[in-house]
């Protein structure tokens, strides 16, 4: 079974009397597993989709699935439990909670969003910082920690619910060479250790050349 | 809702300079609060005390109508001896009463062989008199304090010493009229000066009962008013309350009630003095809140503008709108219970810093008055759940407006 599963899925935008129609009927899926990228020029409707697959956004028509079940219509609180319980997220400007250290940023889904105990939060949240190789840097807040750094405590956060999907927005945009494949690699490896699905949205080659399967939008639909 | 209460403790210490603002802001408040009703309480019960410890008592009782007549001071609606009897029996009886002064009102011509003028008297028993209002020796501004009284002796308010040039030892003549309207004087020997204070009574001489009784050439214990001193004045009005329904009892032949009982603050206008300070202690408390509302209001508005970006984040990971609303009005709560507490210390170590300095000021005649500022529990308890739940207040519309946010758009934000 899919771990994402779209069909002609739009979304359209009113803003007075202008309609726009960000997507246009699209049919896509992503299996468990997997490394996928949703690539396109700005404008395109990368974000937008990743908004919608990640239940921020509910498509205007069509149906979606995630995690075998239809997301098209859910509350704002069933949306936000749903997200918590399934989706983690990797934003493009990291979006750490900046009065909060490297730990607790990890730690805040289990804590404020799943309620684990407090030892298990901890033992979570330590084997999560060694899997990205940031051990020892737990009481560092995220003012102190490099771009690289800072990404690779999101991809802990992300991780820290056990979730079966990561909607990661321009992952790399914010990062050097370097240190982009560096991140890549990382998350591959997470994908391999963990099974979890990695969702892109970018234009940024060099995430697009590691990509396992690639969808291309122009205009709101998926060229191929 | 444990980990809401660690987050947002958290939240409020990391972000410490708003944190510390806030506080300070909703201390002040607290604090100026305290003070103010404390001091003005200091007042208002010194104020009290002048009045019911040097001349009204907290109870009066008098015969039926007497009280609004009192300005002509009305002899034929003296109390009977048989009533002043049974009104007797129901005071001893009472635990609650301390002790109370029988008293005769008249009203008499006051001669210095020179000159003559109207004086309103109280004739008293001296020992009962100092039992049932201790504080009336203190308002003798001239002449022996220790016995208030004795046989042949008066005090004068100081207006007739000043203005019939009245000295002590000087003998004056008083003459009156009783209730069968023959007249009769009698000399004295002028013992003391009296201050005068506000209120009914507050300008009267003094003399002993036997004296008026021989003025008066009254052949029955006639008594006008009896003043009644309270063990606790905190009582006062279930005092009351068991007085008026046992004097109630008595009726006269056309079944209407013999006596009437009045508390103080019927019959003093500094009631309405009294009343003037509790408003004003209502409306200072009235700013109190505003003032905890606005900055509470202002810092969260602020809190919430300035973590927009954060706000979208948590809610994209999962946190519910109930959430975010809980860990702001937390946030708010606990802000709240901090300035309070803070607050609530340091207003109770000033009060008893005033205390142990003896802080003294001069109230018109009356000088080295104590400064003596209390606070009760009620009002420390009442004024700090207002202030918290105004601070809770405060944070609902930020809380809500972060709870409702929608997460793409406050990611975006910058």
């Amino acid at each position: 079974m899919p771990l994402v599963a779209a069909r002609n899925l739009t979304k359209t935008y009113i803003s007075g009397d202008i309609e726009v129609k960000a997507i246009r009927g699209v049919d896509f899926t992503i299996e468990p597993a997997s490394f996928v990228s949703f690539v396109g020029p700005s404008g395109s409707g990368k974000s937008t989709l990743l908004n919608m697959i990640g239940c921020l956004d509910p498509p205007s028509s069509g149906s979606l699935e995630v995690v075998g079940q239809d997301v098209t219509s859910l509350s704002a609180r069933d949306s936000a439990r749903f997200r918590g319980d399934h989706i983690g997220f990797i934003f493009q400007d990291f979006n750490l909670i900046p009065v909060l250290t490297v730990f607790e940023n990890i730690e805040y889904p289990l804590q404020m969003v799943q309620n684990w105990p407090v030892e298990q939060r901890q033992h979570r949240v330590q084997e999560l910082l060694a899997a990205v190789g940031m051990e020892g840097q737990g009481n560092k807040r995220p003012s102190q920690i490099s771009g690289g750094q800072k990404q690779r405590v999101a991809v802990a956060r992300a991780l820290a619910s056990k979730a079966k999907l990561i909607l990661a927005d321009e992952p790399t945009a914010n990062l050097d060479r370097v240190t982009a494949f560096k991140i890549i690699d990382l998350m591959k490896k997470m994908r391999d250790e963990f099974g979890t699905s990695f969702v892109f949205s970018t234009h940024d080659p060099k995430v697009v050349e590691n990509a396992e399967i690639i969808y291309t939008l122009e205009d709101g639909k998926i060229l191929q | 809702m444990l980990n809401i209460i660690k987050m947002a403790a958290r939240n409020l210490r990391r972000y410490l300079r708003r944190t510390l603002l806030t506080s300070a802001l909703i201390t002040m408040g607290v604090v100026s609060v305290l003070l103010f009703v404390s001091v003005s309480g200091s007042f208002k019960a010194m104020m009290v005390g002048q009045i019911t410890d040097s001349m009204l008592g907290h109870l009066q009782i008098h015969g039926k109508g007497y009280l609004s007549s009192m300005d002509n001071l009305p002899m034929n609606m003296n109390l009977t001896g048989k009533q002043v009897t049974k009104v007797q029996e129901i005071l001893d009886s009472n635990k609650a009463v301390e002790s109370y002064s029988m008293r005769i009102k008249f009203g008499a011509m006051f001669s210095n062989y020179n000159e003559t003028t109207n004086i309103r008297l109280n004739a008293v028993d001296p020992e009962q008199e100092l039992k049932t209002v201790p504080l009336l020796a203190d308002r003798i501004l001239e002449g022996e304090k220790e016995g208030l009284l004795l046989p042949g002796e008066i005090l004068i308010p100081e207006l007739i010493a000043k203005g019939m040039k009245v000295a002590i030892g000087d003998s004056v003549v008083l003459v009156a009229t009783n209730k069968d309207g023959s007249v009769n004087g009698q000399p004295f020997t002028v013992r003391g000066i009296l201050e005068g204070i506000s209120g009914p009574g507050g300008r009267d001489g003094y003399v002993g009962l036997a004296d008026a009784r021989s003025l008066l050439r009254m052949e029955e214990q006639e008594i006008s008013e009896i003043a009644i001193r309270l063990t606790n004045p905190d009582q006062m009005k279930g005092v009351f309350g068991q007085l008026e329904s046992a004097l109630g009892e008595f009726k006269n032949k056309k079944d209407k009630p013999v006596f009437e009982i009045h508390t103080w603050e019927k019959i003093s206008p500094f009631f309405n003095i009294a009343q003037m300070i509790d408003l004003m202690t209502f409306f200072i408390k009235i700013m109190l809140v505003a003032i905890v509302l606005v900055s509470i209001m202002n810092v969260m508005i602020m809190a919430v503008y300035e973590r927009i970006n954060e706000i979208g984040t948590i809610a994209a990971i999962g946190t519910g709108p109930g959430k975010i609303l809980a860990l702001f009005l937390t946030e708010g709560l606990l802000l709240g219970l901090l300035g309070t507490a803070i607050g609530v210390s340091i207003s109770l170590i000033a009060i008893m810093t005033m205390n142990a300095t003896q802080i003294s000021f001069d109230f018109g005649r009356q000088q080295g008055l104590l400064l003596a500022p209390t606070i009760g529990a009620g009002d420390v308890i009442t004024i700090s759940i207002i202030v918290i739940g105004i601070a809770v207040l405060g944070s609902l519309q930020p809380a809500w407006k972060a709870s409702r946010m929608d997460p793409i758009e406050a990611l975006r934000h910058v």
